[in-house]
């Protein structure tokens, strides 16, 4: 039986790697090993999961420098030499060990008027919206988002300026900026320019790059980029 | 961290960026004193220069491919396979790059 | 600064980077077509002394150039030096005049 010399971050913002020894499995996943050092190592090592099953994203952790889902995350396809080195996600305030403070992460989705805005009741009809609308494939494209973090973890951007809004954010904005019943669009483009906006993306495309639903954020904000750009030039800003 | 393509397309775009932004001023320094071009281009003879001038126009090609990248991926339609806009980038460059240093 | 003012800077940007794009094709061309054989002062200003055409697509590189590069520099600052506050922008501006002002002087000095 092979071992895995796995160095697993421990503490706050101020911590330590510390080294455990793993048995090795075949079809093992990060979350596995992680599981094992908590139940049989030591418990009071601090994670979060969930559904374990790839749905749920709560797993989210820095493997080997990369964010990942660590439930998703085969020890075979990220290990070399049987070492594994796993932290929390980056570019969040580390509460303790693999857990990381969320919140920033989803006040600047609201920031970045990231929720429907409509004008219906339900006395109203129903809305009709085809799905093989121009726009409304282009907000199949980005919907499926499920706030896991990683995207925003992986942007070099988010690291450099903690203001910029970061993928997640600016990629529901564009699903609700293309969706034809939200009428809230003119202050949603206005919440997303700027310097901590859709302007400072520089197409490094690392969230495209990991996001594990498949999503391309690039993709969004690009979009947005050009629908600000219309809004300017409507005087809309 | 592992860095992927994209990443390094745009740190090659932005330090190319830098090394021309402290270039130019020099650059028009030397041309703005043009009735002793033939003084500075006597200088520009020596092989150490010659080399910095391939230098500076690769870096100016590797600029350039950066920014068309910049520009399709912000304002073309949106295609899946974007790693061909980094290969087109990095084609520009050398393919500057050689016909600079061919003509010297 | 409001988003209104940073977006018309991106907008700047990307205006000046699509005229720049252009220029520095023409540029790279012309003087990998004037470095065959040498350079010499006498051959270059020949060709480019009194010539209102050349004049002309220099003052526009030069002037895009006074608005690209600095606004490019401002990110990095933002992003890279972690420069917050107005004293960066004022740095970004002058930097903007110095390169206007000396690429007109070479502008002038060499087409003129």
């Amino acid at each position: 039986m092979s071992t895995l010399a796995v160095e697993v971050w421990r503490g706050g913002a101020q911590g330590a790697f510390q080294s455990f020894e793993v048995p090795r499995y075949p079809s093992q996943t990060v979350l596995d090993v992680v599981t094992y050092i908590q139940r049989s190592l030591d418990p009071t090592l601090a994670y979060r999961f969930a559904c374990r099953v790839g749905m749920c994203g709560s797993c989210a952790m820095t493997v080997n420098g990369v964010p990942r889902w660590t439930c998703r995350t085969h020890v075979d396809k990220v290990s070399r030499e049987n070492k594994l080195v796993i932290g929390p996600l980056r570019n969040l305030p580390v509460i303790r060990d693999l857990v990381t403070d969320m919140r920033e992460f989803f006040d600047k989705w609201a920031r970045a008027k990231g929720s429907f805005g409509g004008n219906r009741t339900r006395q109203d009809e129903l809305a009709r919206v085809p799905p093989d609308s121009a726009d409304r494939k282009k907000v199949d494209a980005g919907i499926e988002c499920i706030g896991c973090g990683v995207c925003y973890s992986a942007c070099d951007v988010v690291a450099w300026n903690p203001d910029y809004l970061g993928p997640a954010a600016l990629n529901r904005a564009w699903t609700l900026v293309k969706d034809e019943r939200d009428v809230a669009k003119t202050e949603r483009l206005r919440a997303v320019a700027g310097d901590a906006g859709c302007h400072a993306c520089h197409t490094h495309m690392s969230c495209t790059e990991r996001c594990p639903m498949g999503l391309s954020p690039t993709a969004g904000i690009s979009g947005l980029k050009r629908a600000v750009l219309g809004s300017a030039l409507k005087g809309g800003l | 961290m592992n860095r992927h393509s994209s990443y390094w397309v745009f740190l090659v775009h932005r330090l190319s960026g830098i090394a021309l932004a402290l270039f130019l001023p020099v650059h028009f320094w030397a041309l703005g004193n043009a009735l002793r071009l033939d003084a500075l281009l006597a200088w520009t003879q020596q092989p150490l220069v010659k080399f910095a001038e391939w230098g500076l126009v690769v870096l100016l090609a590797a600029h350039l491919g950066g920014g068309l990248r910049v520009l399709a991926l912000e304002f073309l339609p949106w295609r899946d396979w974007q790693k061909g806009l980094t290969a087109a980038a990095a084609a520009v460059t050398f393919a500057a790059g050689l016909a600079f240093a061919l003509a010297l | 600064m409001s988003a209104r003012t940073q977006t018309l800077l991106w907008i700047a940007q990307r205006a000046s980077a699509a005229v720049l794009a252009l220029c520095v094709i023409v540029h790279l061309f012309t003087i990998i077509y004037a470095v065959q054989g040498g350079l010499s002062a006498a051959e270059i200003l020949g060709r480019t002394r009194g010539n209102v055409a050349w004049f002309t697509f220099y003052s526009i590189f030069v002037l895009g150039v006074a608005v690209h590069a600095p606004i490019g520099l401002r990110s990095i600052f933002i992003e890279w030096l972690g420069w917050r506050g107005r004293s960066r922008d004022g740095v970004v501006v002058a930097f903007a005049a110095v390169l206007a002002w000396m690429g007109m002087r070479a502008v002038f000095a060499v087409f003129v």
